[in-house]
């Protein structure tokens, strides 16, 4: 396999209020492929929109933020760069898209300036070389009639064709990583299909590397070809596409996947769905233990409430899942799929 | 038999005035002649996408809108043209679960106070602790414990908070409940859990639901009978099993090949929409869906379709507004065929 255009190792995230320090993201390691996408989905309070805000440094300094362990994008810990260095990276080689695409968006600004601009911090063009890559960015997305709206101000326009231009404005400077941040739940079914299509087709014209962020397993089918599943700060079950949603090994992956609604099933009385008992435990008050033990249908006093599971491959073919109980249980999704 | 709502060419139409001196006006149709039956029990999925008018639709038939025309016949009485007080016995029948409990609990009020005050109004007659006696019997029916009386909302997560949203629309022991988005904002194991409570509520006190959502799966879960709205009208009307299995407008294909399924392996065709949606200022002549669909045939653009029986033996509480009975749409899920004695050639 190619080397990995993104490494993550042992990321660690504290947040410091109050006095106290909470810590929301243990030791989180990933690679990122050229080419591929990565799905990291979770629910919410999982630590999945964390990780990725640590990825382009977004978040808050220290002292009210401690971020610990390494990113590495080809030989550079991204952690180790001042500020200005940052700004060089965000745009050319990693950019983000958000879920609500209208806070990327500034109101008073018509949007084809808005892209310009991206262009315009970055790279040495004139006004007609720029103007002519807005547009051609606005019709790379599927933006209808281009010369018009570049004109327009984000209020003007409708949810999906935001998302497009908030695309558009990521890619101008062909990152080699784009970080999705759930960008189509706040979208209508027919408008999600069309954005997913979008970015699985620009993934295959500009090759770019895709982290995609979301706590919807369909859209997880739709778009990945790599799954994390992470619960409280910590990867729980990793693998590809058919490993994860098709034979998943860790309770909490399973119990997931058994509360998702089926067609399949719709219109028939299939009885009540899968629940997973409980809720998200706050980052300040994990159990002890592996954190999903008090909610886990598979716990075993003794064993799961006394130490944190590593992530170690299970199954056949193996991949890596972090369950104390893995080894013992032949877990097989509670719907089949 | 006789439903317990029966809703006849309902509109509810939202006046814009604009021009010099906002003297032009022009009207935002929200709900634009729906007829819609409900069966004592039943549980109707309305589905649609933003600005379809399915929360609308579901308001107005709460009476918290006055209708533009139409009327809404409750339990054998058109409700649409009554005064405040003469709503005021019906209020007490129906009500109404919010997408987002939150805004819908008084965040200073105890969790105590926001389910007894609906009695006060209701049931007078109630002493103070047979309401919180009520209270808590409810409380208990959603899955929550006493000792939430004393909290506010706040305290609670996102799943208990639409519980205790849930225990509110229950106290006055309604029989209709109109659910606007309830499990949109949840995760998605929260999302089953309530989802189960739904079932189970309907199941033990004999519900009549209506269930609005944009989330197909699930409506596919809940409901006995699915309606699809697009710019204020429903486009088609089914059991549920029938409209994922045999969809019959153009429309309901594309919501159910749009939406991404929890699968591995290869992915279902997509039915794309043509261009981009219509402004609800100005829809469409004749059916409204014709600028994007896929089959439009210029007579479309003539009358608006009705509602009528949907074509090749779908079924007699199939309704369909589309003009063609020559589709052969795909449907989400394949039936596997039933073992079928073979008719001699």
């Amino acid at each position: 396999m190619s080397d990995p255009i993104l490494s993550v190792r042992n990321l660690t995230i504290r947040f410091k209020g109050d006095g106290r320090e909470t810590q929301v993201v243990h030791g989180v390691d990933f690679d990122i492929h050229p080419g591929e996408t990565l799905a990291l989905v979770g629910e919410s309070g999982s630590g999945k929109s964390v990780t990725s805000f640590a990825l382009m440094r977004l978040l808050p300094e220290a002292p009210r933020c401690r971020i610990d362990g390494q990113i590495r994008m080809g030989g550079t810990d991204l952690l180790a760069l001042t500020e200005p260095q940052m700004a060089a990276y965000r745009g050319p080689r990693i950019a983000m898209i958000f879920q609500e695409p209208l806070t990327s968006l500034n109101p008073v600004h018509r949007v084809g300036d808005q892209i310009a601009e991206a262009i315009r911090f970055h790279r040495k063009m004139d006004r007609t070389a720029i103007r002519a890559r807005v547009l051609e960015l606005l019709r790379m997305v599927g933006i209808p009639d281009p010369e018009r709206r570049m004109m327009a101000y984000p209020h003007e326009m409708s949810g999906g064709m935001r998302q497009r231009v908030v695309i558009a404005m990521a890619l101008a400077l062909e990152p080699e990583l784009l970080i999705a941040d759930e960008p189509t739940t706040a979208l209508d079914v027919t408008v999600q299909a069309q954005i997913l299509d979008l970015l699985r087709d620009l993934q295959k014209r500009t090759g770019m590397a895709m982290l995609f962020i979301t706590h919807d397993f369909g859209v997880v089918a739709e778009i990945a070809e790599r799954v994390m599943v992470m619960y409280s700060g910590r990867i729980v079950e990793e693998g590809s596409l058919g490993a994860v949603l098709e034979r998943p090994r860790m309770p909490y992956t399973s119990g997931l996947l058994a509360s998702v609604p089926r067609f399949e099933d719709a219109g028939q009385s299939k009885g009540p769905l899968g629940t997973i008992e409980g809720f998200v435990p706050s980052p300040d008050k994990l159990p002890a233990g592996c954190s999903f033990h008090p909610r886990c249908p598979q716990f075993r006093p003794g064993l799961c409430d006394q130490r944190m599971p590593e992530l170690l491959p299970h199954g056949r073919p193996a991949h890596p899942v972090r369950c104390l109980r893995a080894p013992d249980l032949s877990l097989v999704p509670e719907v089949p799929a | 038999m006789k439903p317990l709502i029966d809703c006849i060419d309902l509109k509810q139409h939202y006046p814009i005035r604009h021009g010099l001196l906002g003297r032009q006006s022009l009207a935002v149709k929200a709900v634009d002649g729906v007829n819609l039956q409900i069966q004592r029990g039943e549980v109707v999925g309305l589905v649609g996408e933003s600005g379809s008018g399915k929360s609308t639709l579901g308001r107005t038939l709460m009476m918290m809108e006055k209708p533009t025309s139409g009327s809404v016949i409750y339990d054998g009485k058109d409700i649409a043209g009554l005064t405040h007080a003469g709503l005021h016995p019906y209020r007490r029948r129906m009500q109404m679960v919010f997408q987002d409990p939150f805004s819908s609990l008084n965040p200073r009020m105890t969790v105590e106070d926001s389910l007894t005050m609906p009695l006060r109004f209701h049931a007078p007659e109630l002493s103070a602790a047979q309401r919180r006696d009520e209270a808590a019997e409810t409380l208990e029916r959603v899955g929550l414990s006493r000792s939430a009386f004393e909290r506010f909302p706040h305290e609670f997560s996102g799943g208990q908070r639409q519980r205790i949203g849930i225990a509110r629309a229950l106290m006055v022991k309604p029989e209709f409940i109109v659910a606007d988005e309830p499990v949109s904002a949840l995760d998605v194991s929260v999302q089953a859990q309530v989802l189960n409570l739904f079932s189970s509520i309907r199941q033990t006190l004999g519900l009549t639901l209506l269930f609005v959502t944009h989330d197909l799966a699930v409506v596919g879960h809940i409901a006995d009978r699915v309606a699809v709205m697009y710019l204020g009208q429903i486009m088609e009307i089914a059991p549920t099993r029938a409209l994922f299995t045999a969809p019959a407008h153009p429309y309901t294909e594309t919501l159910l090949s749009a939406a991404p399924q929890p699968k591995a392996g290869p992915r279902r065709a997509r039915i794309a929409m043509r261009g981009e949606p219509p402004s609800p200022l100005n829809p469409p002549s004749g059916c409204v869906f014709r600028t994007r669909c896929a089959h439009a045939l210029p007579e479309c653009a003539q009358e608006r379709p009705a509602l009528r029986p949907a074509p090749a033996g779908r079924g007699a509480s199939h309704f369909t507004a589309c003009l063609r009975d020559d589709l052969s749409l795909t449907p989400a899920v394949t039936e596997t065929p039933s073992p079928r004695i073979r008719t001699p050639v």
